[in-house]
């Protein structure tokens, strides 16, 4: 079966991204074993320890389900991928192996057998006829055995990584081979040295044989890749099954119980993905190991896609839950914005929803959490946490702070609020607040009428402080009339004007005196019975006081223009 | 000195401590091993060793150098502390901190402090802002502040430097760059400037090295602002930069030419002026320290500085990306020589040892 070439590149890049799944917890192992060894509390050294060993295990799980599932299309035997998976994860015996080999005399020391059996019940036929040379040098009396023993395991015939033989090919190879080393062991060749026979036995597949070196393997996977590979040398992915729990019974033999690890492998041999998953969540503390693989797995396109019963897939439900794991963290909830980015069902919705709950102790924090809303146009979100800025601002007295978190938001109503907030204050002291805000608005003055006013009123007391008085007046009565100003403030803004009234030189032309009179009574006209008897004599003392100041004024500007000018 | 410690401030040289929810801040100094230690090609070789670090309470939001063993840091609690990093043991200790420098309203409520968003050393001077738009001057080894200003700015200040040895700039959240003369009592900027149109945050704030009457600032909206404080109190030129928040724009020091700007967007930027066309004189290339040789009317005629300049078809400014794939917020930059450094929300700090090369 060839795949389309598109299917075979984007396979070479998930085998990829697999290995560097793999190569990412070697390294955390990397640095848990220096934090180990360095460690000179006992309690933290036996907690760093059992982290590199759980990663150690994670990544013995990993690197199976990629044998397994991720390159399981890919072209190339998988005997010799299992193979190497053995070699790289059980390693109790490398001490031992490095021992002999840098010994003065390798086939005198007492473990060199171990090591050759070693060698031989990983398939390192190379290393084993090399040691096995040493020994018929040192030993003439089975150089004959020697011999015959290395030419066996010369010609053992192994699945090529090429496609140079067809399986059938191969298939009889191994059979003339297997017969050929019967021969020998039924002739007795070996029979003078045990050790010989033994791994001759193991050549043949006799589990028994295999089974004697228990302790040189460590493991029932170790025991189940050593068996296939001299019984079964051409097994398929699907066919691991049949031999898997067979080799975890011969192994533990009734002695030991399987162990959570034991489990997982034994569901991936068996191609329980979904099981495979399910127990990893169990044995595992944290989502990280299951949602990445899963989504891997996914992304091979592995797991069915019956829906969960609450709608989403296995795949997203992971996700979701990882995701939201880093949400409470102080730093990685950055991360958990990507990858609810990639759940297309529920992603959105809980991205908005924990997003509003990132505490929120700085400003730049804030200022961060907004662009990641404004990027994926999560207005409702931007908004809801600029009010909350803005608020707290106000509450500090901030008004500056909070003026800004409005215009980000754009949000009139807010900024409403703030400008109220000021002209309370005018009202109160008497003078402005933060005249470094409201003299340099500039166009964020138009984001509400109120802030606009407040702008517009400054103004109104920097050219009375200027002394332009006519540019001042035409400003107050525009205030009104144009009705920039809200109603409360209009007795204020008339009050302001007694003094442009008192004046000795006539500042309001006649049109304008009518217009003030005009918004007073309206002012007044405006106020119930019922006000009016409220009003206290500060309140009617102001109104008569400005009756007054207004009729002089038109009296002195009527004269005033009709008058001739010049002469 | 073997180890060349390059004063940045990344937000993120925080490393979590395995257990999920404890904020575990720490300060750290870093060693980019020695100038001999060259590969083949030029590269460097070997990574950055941590040689020591210290606990810090609340998140760190800005630090500079005080002197060669001094660090001040500012942080989002409002405390201000200077750390001394002993060489003999390589060990960081706190050794001064003035608490809640900067707070909102009750400085003793338990919430009460507000973040310090900035702090710029001039030893033994130090000036910090903060969210509560208040102005701090400290004095290395004085318990108390030699000044403050409260209420400078009814926003929240976000960045500061030095403009002359009595005289800071600040830059705001409503998009305003403020002189404040340390000298004079009162307590009102010497000077307010303000950005055309839409008053856009101001994040950070740098003055040329040299030439003291241009300054750079960064807005919210990623835009690079060049301002000449001599005239005017609207910026020279606005250059659309950033997708997002400039965070950080520094000169370098030693060649003026050369502007460095990071952003929320995750860019790190080159501004290389130093190939523009403008009338200057060869040898005044290298940063104006030859300039010593000119009267001052000479100085002003002839020397036009390119960040000045608006005549686009005259000098061509070379603008770089330094970062090939940007992913998280550059939240910090630094440089010194021909070394950059420059930290990330990605929890990484890069090394540039070879700016120029």
């Amino acid at each position: 079966m060839t795949l389309p070439k598109h299917g075979v590149f984007m396979l070479g890049r998930l085998v990829q991204v697999s290995k560097n799944y793999r190569s990412v917890i070697r390294a955390c192992m990397e640095d848990m074993h220096q934090a180990a060894v360095s460690a000179r509390d006992p309690a933290l050294h036996s907690q760093y320890s059992t982290q590199v060993s759980i990663l150690s295990a994670m990544e013995l799980i990993w690197n199976l389900c990629e044998i397994l599932f991720v390159e399981a299309a890919v072209a190339g035997p998988l005997l010799l991928r299992l193979l190497d998976w053995v070699r790289l994860h059980v390693c109790d015996v490398d001490n031992m192996v490095r021992e002999v080999l840098s010994s003065e005399n390798p086939s005198k020391h007492e473990l060199f057998w171990n090591v050759v059996d070693v060698f031989v019940l990983q398939g390192r036929m190379d290393e084993a006829r090399h040691l096995l040379s040493k020994e018929a040098s040192a030993n003439p009396t089975s150089v004959n055995m020697c011999r015959i023993l290395d030419d066996l395991m010369k010609k053992m015939p192994v699945p090529s990584l090429g496609n140079t033989q067809t399986l059938t090919e191969m298939e009889l190879k191994w059979q003339h081979w297997h017969e050929e080393c019967q021969r020998y062991l039924q002739d007795g060749t070996f029979a003078s040295n045990s050790h010989m026979e033994s791994i001759c036995k193991i050549l043949l597949g006799d589990e028994n044989a295999i089974l004697e070196k228990k302790e040189l393997m460590t493991t029932w996977y170790h025991f189940l890749v050593t068996r296939l590979l001299y019984s079964h040398p051409t097994v398929k992915p699907m066919e691991l099954r049949f031999y898997a729990q067979s080799s975890m019974d011969l192994f533990l033999g009734g002695e030991s119980s399987p162990e959570p690890l034991d489990t997982i492998l034994m569901a991936a041999f068996e191609f329980e993905l979904h099981q495979v998953i399910k127990e990893c969540s169990i044995a595992l503390s944290n989502w990280w190991f299951v949602a990445h693989l899963t989504d891997l797995l996914d992304h091979c396109k592995l797991l069915q896609s019956h829906n969960l019963y609450f709608g989403s897939n296995m795949r997203e439900f992971l996700l979701l839950e990882y995701a939201s794991g880093l949400f409470s963290h102080y730093s990685l909830w950055q991360l958990g914005v990507d990858y609810f980015d990639h759940c297309p069902e529920y992603g959105r919705v809980y991205l908005e929803l924990h997003i509003e709950r990132i505490p929120l102790n700085t400003e730049q924090k804030a200022l961060k959490v907004l662009r990641i809303c404004e990027q994926r146009q999560m207005h409702e979100q931007v908004r809801s946490i600029c009010k909350i800025m803005a608020m707290k601002a106000l509450r500090n007295n901030r008004l500056g702070s909070a003026l800004s978190w409005s215009i980000r938001a754009k949000d009139a109503a807010f900024a409403t609020l703030i400008s109220d907030r000021f002209l309370k204050d005018y009202c109160e002291k008497g003078c402005f607040s933060d005249l470094d805000l409201i003299d340099n608005l500039g166009p964020s003055m138009l984001l509400s009428d109120r802030l606009t006013f407040l702008g517009k009123y400054r103004e109104f007391h920097r050219l009375y402080g200027e002394k332009r008085f006519s540019e001042a007046a035409k400003l107050l009565l525009m205030l009104m009339t144009a009705h920039i100003a809200p109603c409360s403030f209009w007795m204020t803004l008339l009050t302001d004007a007694l003094p442009l009234l008192e004046q000795k030189e006539v500042i309001f032309s006649a049109e304008q005196t009518y217009e003030l009179m005009r918004c007073l009574e309206d002012l007044t006209a405006g106020k119930s019975d019922k006000q009016k008897f409220q009003d206290d004599d500060v309140e009617t003392m102001k109104v008569e006081m400005l009756r007054l100041a207004l009729a002089r004024n038109l009296a002195r500007v009527i004269v005033k223009e009709g008058t001739l000018e010049g002469s | 000195d073997g180890t060349s410690c390059v004063s940045v401030c990344a937000r993120c040289l925080a490393k979590s401590d395995g257990v999920i929810s404890i904020q575990d801040n720490r300060i750290s100094i870093w060693s980019v091993g020695d100038l001999g230690n060259v590969g083949l090609n030029g590269e460097y070789q070997g990574e950055p060793q941590l040689l020591c670090d210290i606990r810090h309470n609340g998140d760190v939001m800005d630090m500079q150098f005080l002197d060669q063993e001094r660090i001040v840091v500012a942080s989002s609690t409002g405390n201000v502390t200077i750390f001394r990093h002993h060489q003999n043991n390589q060990t960081l200790s706190a050794n001064q901190r003035w608490e809640k420098a900067h707070y909102h309203v009750d400085r003793d409520a338990s919430c009460g402090g507000a973040a310090c968003t900035g702090v710029i050393c001039s030893n033994p001077e130090i000036v910090t802002v903060g969210e509560d738009g208040r102005i701090n001057l400290f004095r290395a080894d004085q318990k108390d502040a030699v000044r403050t200003i409260d209420n400078a700015d009814s926003s929240t200040l976000h960045a500061v430097t030095f403009l002359r040895t009595t005289e800071i700039l600040t830059v705001n959240s409503i998009g305003q760059l403020k002189i404040w003369d340390l000298r004079q009592q009162r307590n009102e900027p010497s000077q307010i400037f303000s950005l055309t149109g839409d008053r856009v945050p101001l994040h950070c704030v740098d003055r040329h090295p040299n030439q003291q009457h241009i300054v750079a600032t960064g807005g919210q909206d990623g835009m690079l602002s060049i301002w000449d404080i001599r005239q005017g109190t609207m910026p020279v030129s606005l250059l659309n930069a950033h997708e997002a928040e400039m965070w950080e724009v520094h000169f370098h020091p030693s060649n003026p030419d050369h502007l460095f700007t990071c952003s929320e967007d995750g860019s790190l930027w080159h501004w290389d002026t130093s190939t523009s066309v403008s009338e200057k004189p060869s040898f005044l290339h290298q940063g104006g320290r030859s300039t010593t040789y000119f009267s001052h009317n000479t100085i002003n005629q002839s020397v036009v500085s390119a960040w000045l300049s608006n005549d686009p078809t005259k000098d061509r400014m070379e603008i770089t990306n330094l970062i090939p794939n940007q992913t998280l917020s550059v939240n910090s930059l630094d440089i010194l020589g021909p070394c950059l450094v420059y930290g990330t929300d990605a929890e990484a700090i890069y090394v540039n040892r070879h700016l120029f090369a």
